[in-house]
């Protein structure tokens, strides 16, 4: 069955993927700055920063690329980064001595206004609310 | 960092982003007001820049990391133009709302750089 797959970049999606490109560049940079400062002080917890900022960076592309195939892209990433928050924001607070240093991830996104953990509920309700359909009836895309 | 500068500068961008999301979302397309706010945010941002290059000179030294604090200084400082390309390519209301949003980022990231400069205990 031949199946349509709505833009995402439409409407309130594109405010989301501004946020995404927001954080995606947050992430960045502050991953950058802590492999550069002191990666031996906390190695599993700036490791685990630096995915997380190529993930926001992929799920930013996913959200604005066209097609089935980037739509799928898009809730791999955003899974991951829902899974990633929470593993990470319980392990943050249980076992501080894993996570010394501050991630993206720690404390459930608090040192980001709790935007890391947000973010991926509302990416999943647009990326549902845009899901393919059939072709046959077309969803104003 | 010069500190009254850098609250007048968070308060700048404080308004200026809520003054766009909320006409975001009621609808407006981006428009002077809007747009200009956000330049203005920008070119503080740009004077910032200046004054944290000079201000070591005259022995306003900041507390913590320095290579922190230009790596938040640099990547707000590429917040608002993003924005205003974004606003320029896409007409739709949604655009002031992503104004909106890149200037409530910077004042938080300005607040950042704020703590970095003068409150750093690490």
């Amino acid at each position: 069955m031949t199946t349509t797959t709505p833009s995402r970049s439409t409407g309130i999606g594109r405010v989301l993927i501004a946020v995404y490109a927001l954080l995606a560049l947050a992430a960045t940079g502050r991953s950058v700055f802590q492999l550069l400062d002191d990666f031996d002080k906390a190695p599993v917890a700036y490791s685990l920063s630096a995915l997380a900022a190529v993930v926001y960076i992929v799920a930013t592309v996913a959200l604005i690329a066209p097609g089935a195939a980037w739509y799928r892209v898009a809730w791999i990433t955003i899974s991951f980064e829902l899974l990633g928050v929470l593993v990470v924001g319980l392990l943050s607070i249980f076992d501080p001595i894993l996570f010394p240093a501050k991630t993206v991830w720690s404390g459930f996104g608090a040192g980001y206004a709790f935007v890391p953990l947000v973010l991926p509920i509302l990416g999943m309700l647009w990326l549902h609310h845009r899901r393919p359909r059939p072709a046959a009836f077309p969803a104003g895309a | 960092m010069i500190e009254w500068f850098t609250w007048a500068q968070i308060v700048v961008a404080l308004v200026a982003g809520l003054l766009a999301l909320a006409l975001g979302l009621l609808g407006k397309r981006p428009a002077d007001i809007t747009m200009g706010a956000t330049a203005l945010v920008e070119v503080l941002l740009l004077a910032q820049i200046v004054v944290s290059l000079l201000a070591p000179a005259f022995g306003n030294t900041a507390t913590g990391s320095l290579l922190e604090f230009w790596v938040y200084l640099v990547t707000a400082a590429l917040i608002p133009p993003l924005a205003i390309v974004w606003g320029l390519v896409d007409r739709s209301r949604w655009s002031t709302a992503v104004l909106g949003v890149a200037s409530l980022a910077v004042a938080v990231m300005l607040y950042r750089m704020y703590q970095i400069w003068f409150v750093q205990v690490a």
